[in-house]
């Protein structure tokens, strides 16, 4: 093990050394000063997002503020991951921070996890374009919580190991269950993960023009991989919990500048905002972004998707399992909770300061003469430009380094969580069916780690100039439509089966992935084949019921033996779920 | 976890009773943000022009903006109300059950 060990540390320190020649390398072949997409806000699938204008680097002087406080958290959380390193022995540490987390870090944590890039200065960019639209979203992302708390979390912790394919598989099949559960998560992972590496890539880019494109993806590509490697689940966990501490603390100060100016006073935030902005009062009343026609049927699509997206995304539920016991990880999500809707109503907040502060104003904008709101660096800006607005220099390179600690945690969150996807349910559960010993599997799941950072760069390069804007709707769809509903069935239905099971996910999977395809965002506007087979973004509305009619189905006609069996063993796991008898123990205090 | 003691809490009163009480909180609560979100979400659906009223003569705050905040909060609350509840009465009770079926 010793051998191996080193072995994967060279290799690491290779790839670190070798990031920044590379990427020199790969700038020289790509056409130089690429100007970063529109499609940044990645929570905005259906959005109307101000065209990119292009950065000449020569133009911009190095923020040195961003620099210095971005460096300063990358060294903070190497000193964290080298702590974290030497008290990761067990694959309970690596994958669940040996279950020793408390409720209020985890909670910490959730919201780290949770309030990506994409949901601040997506959101914000939503509101600065759209106005109250934006709120529509904040709330979506909300309303998931609650669920889970009243429905999963204690059960999770009770039930599982390490992944949710460990809850959802307890008493079916390992092998066909867990893949299913494993493709599902691993699907939304990668996804997930492009959307987070362009962001980070146009961000870093746009923030200091010095650092390429491909260098800021490389970068983040690399700390992730050390970080994931060397301090598994505890060195993710804190960073995630500085993070949100950091994020927090931005997004209050920005909101308090807002107010400020405003004298504190929402009635003058909403009156200047409307006075402001290009499409005036109609920014307090778009129910769908501005310029697209209300369609009720795609506003309760979406409203299903944000809601029970939530509840089955695999980074989070994963999070579950690192705190002491159910009652730790109740307490946690009742934390992430207030965290998440504090800080969502805070973005609202910095969506309309934006309107007020940064549309307009010749310093941020890219052409005042052709429209008053699309910025310079593209359509994630309003919320970077703001902290300018408000700070100067010095607050915009404190937010940007926020930003981008964001984008670092959260990727580190969903490496992990797709690296035991693959070592936990597919190497050691469905290959060597559970005969794997613990170092085996941890090994594997860095060498998974090693392979998920490199896979998100290269992707996260792929997908440069591609219109990334359909990835929010792909991955909470195939959340909300296949790991959640077969989740939920599987501790609260006796009736399920592996057959039900595995082909209700399936449908979840593939149908999200299918309608998805012939539906307006990709098949009009990335493939550009013209009108949409299927007329919305959103399929949770079709696929969601379909999982449940054909797992059910499926289910209720399986009479096979291994059935009965299934159904016979769901009294013992209620029991386990409800009480926790025989479920994992956590670390004493 | 032993078959003996998973077949006696089974067979306890008490662990019916638990399951039961928590299944009335925790599917009412989830209903109460459901009905309160998807209301908020068919409003928007089908009654847009309600939400987006303002909310008096002289303000361009539309009926929409509390009502979505709102929705924000009372989540809130009722997270913090199951945990409440949680850790009152179902710790306690599940603390007995798992003592009962050690004996």
């Amino acid at each position: 093990m010793r051998t191996l060990k080193n072995t994967l540390l060279a290799f690491i320190t290779a790839l670190t050394l070798l990031a920044v020649p590379l990427s020199y390398a790969a700038d020289s072949a790509a056409p130089a000063a690429a100007a970063p997409t529109a499609a940044a806000p990645a929570a905005a699938p259906a959005a109307a997002v101000a065209p990119a204008a292009a950065v000449n680097p020569a133009d911009l002087p190095i923020n040195w503020h961003a620099v210095g406080m971005f460096l300063a958290f990358v060294a903070v959380t190497l000193i964290i991951t080298y702590w974290a390193a030497k008290r990761t022995k067990t694959a309970t540490d690596f994958y669940a921070a040996g279950r020793g987390i408390t409720g209020f870090q985890n909670g910490m944590a959730i919201a780290g996890d949770y309030m990506s890039a994409a949901s601040f200065l997506g959101i914000a960019a939503l509101v600065y374009m759209n106005g109250f639209y934006g709120l529509i979203f904040s709330v979506g992302w909300l309303v998931g919580w609650p669920i889970i708390l009243f429905l999963i979390a204690e059960r999770l912790r009770n039930l599982g190991k390490f992944t949710y394919a460990d809850v959802a598989s307890f008493r079916l099949q390992q092998g066909p269950v867990r893949t299913m559960a494993a493709v599902g998560s691993l699907i939304v992972v990668i996804w997930y993960l492009i959307g987070q590496a362009v962001g980070a890539g146009q961000l870093l880019h746009t923030l200091v023009p010095q650092i390429s494109y491909r260098q800021s993806i490389i970068i983040v590509g690399t700390l992730i991989i050390i970080y994931v490697t060397f301090g598994g689940m505890k060195a993710t966990t804190w960073v995630q919990i500085i993070k949100a501490g950091l994020l927090l603390g931005g997004a209050t100060l920005m909101a308090i500048g807002v107010m400020a100016h405003e004298g504190f006073s929402f009635e003058k935030l909403f009156a200047d905002a409307v006075a402001i902005h290009p499409k005036h009062l109609e920014i307090m009343k778009s129910v769908v972004p501005i310029g697209a026609k209300a369609n009720p049927i795609e506003s309760i699509s979406l409203g299903l998707t944000l809601m029970f997206g939530t509840a089955g995304l695999p980074h989070i539920l994963m999070r579950f399992f690192t705190v002491t016991d159910a009652k730790a990880a109740r307490k946690s999500v009742l934390y992430g909770t207030c965290f998440i809707g504090y800080f969502y109503i805070l973005t609202f907040i910095i969506g309309f300061g934006a309107i007020v502060l940064v549309a307009n104003n010749p310093e941020y904008v890219a052409d005042l003469s052709k429209s008053i709101l699309a910025l310079k660096g593209g359509g994630s800006m309003p919320a970077v430009y703001l902290s300018h607005a408000i700070g100067g220099d010095f607050f915009l390179g404190f937010i940007a380094a926020v930003a981008f600690a964001t984008i670092l945690a959260v990727v580190s969150g969903l490496t992990l969580a797709g690296a035991s996807a693959l070592s936990h349910d597919i190497y050691a559960n469905v290959i060597m069916k559970g005969k794997a010993t613990e170092a085996q599997e941890v090994w594997v799941s860095k060498i998974c780690v090693i392979g998920l950072g490199i896979l998100a760069i290269l992707l996260g390069m792929a997908f440069e100039k591609q219109n990334v804007a359909y990835i929010v709707a792909l991955t909470f769809s195939i959340a909300a439509c296949a790991n959640f509903p077969i989740l939920v069935l599987s501790v609260f239905w006796r009736g399920l089966t592996t057959r039900g099971a595995v082909l209700g996910g399936y449908t979840g999977i593939f149908g999200s992935i299918g309608l998805l395809i012939i539906g307006p965002t990709v098949w009009t506007k990335v493939l550009g084949n013209g009108p949409a087979i299927f007329p919305y973004d959103f399929p949770t509305f079709v696929v969601l019921p379909a999982v449940l009619i054909v797992a059910f189905l499926a289910s209720v006609t399986d009479n096979s033996e291994s059935a009965q069996k299934e159904r016979a063993a769901f009294n013992a796991q209620k029991v386990r779920s409800e009480t926790g008898l025989g479920s994992e123990v956590g670390a004493s205090h | 976890m032993s078959e003996y003691s998973s077949n006696r809490i089974q067979n306890n009163p008490k662990y019916h009773q638990l399951v039961s009480q928590r299944d009335t909180l925790a599917w009412t609560l989830s209903a109460i943000v459901c009905v309160m979100y998807f209301g908020f979400i068919l409003m928007i659906a089908f009654a847009p022009d309600f939400l987006t009223q303002p909310l008096s003569a002289d303000t361009v705050i539309p009926v929409g903006m509390p009502i979505g905040v709102g929705v924000i909060l009372v989540s809130c609350i009722l997270t913090a109300i199951y945990v409440r509840q949680a850790n009152s009465v179902f710790d306690p009770l599940t603390d007995e059950i798992i003592q009962e079926s050690l004996k």
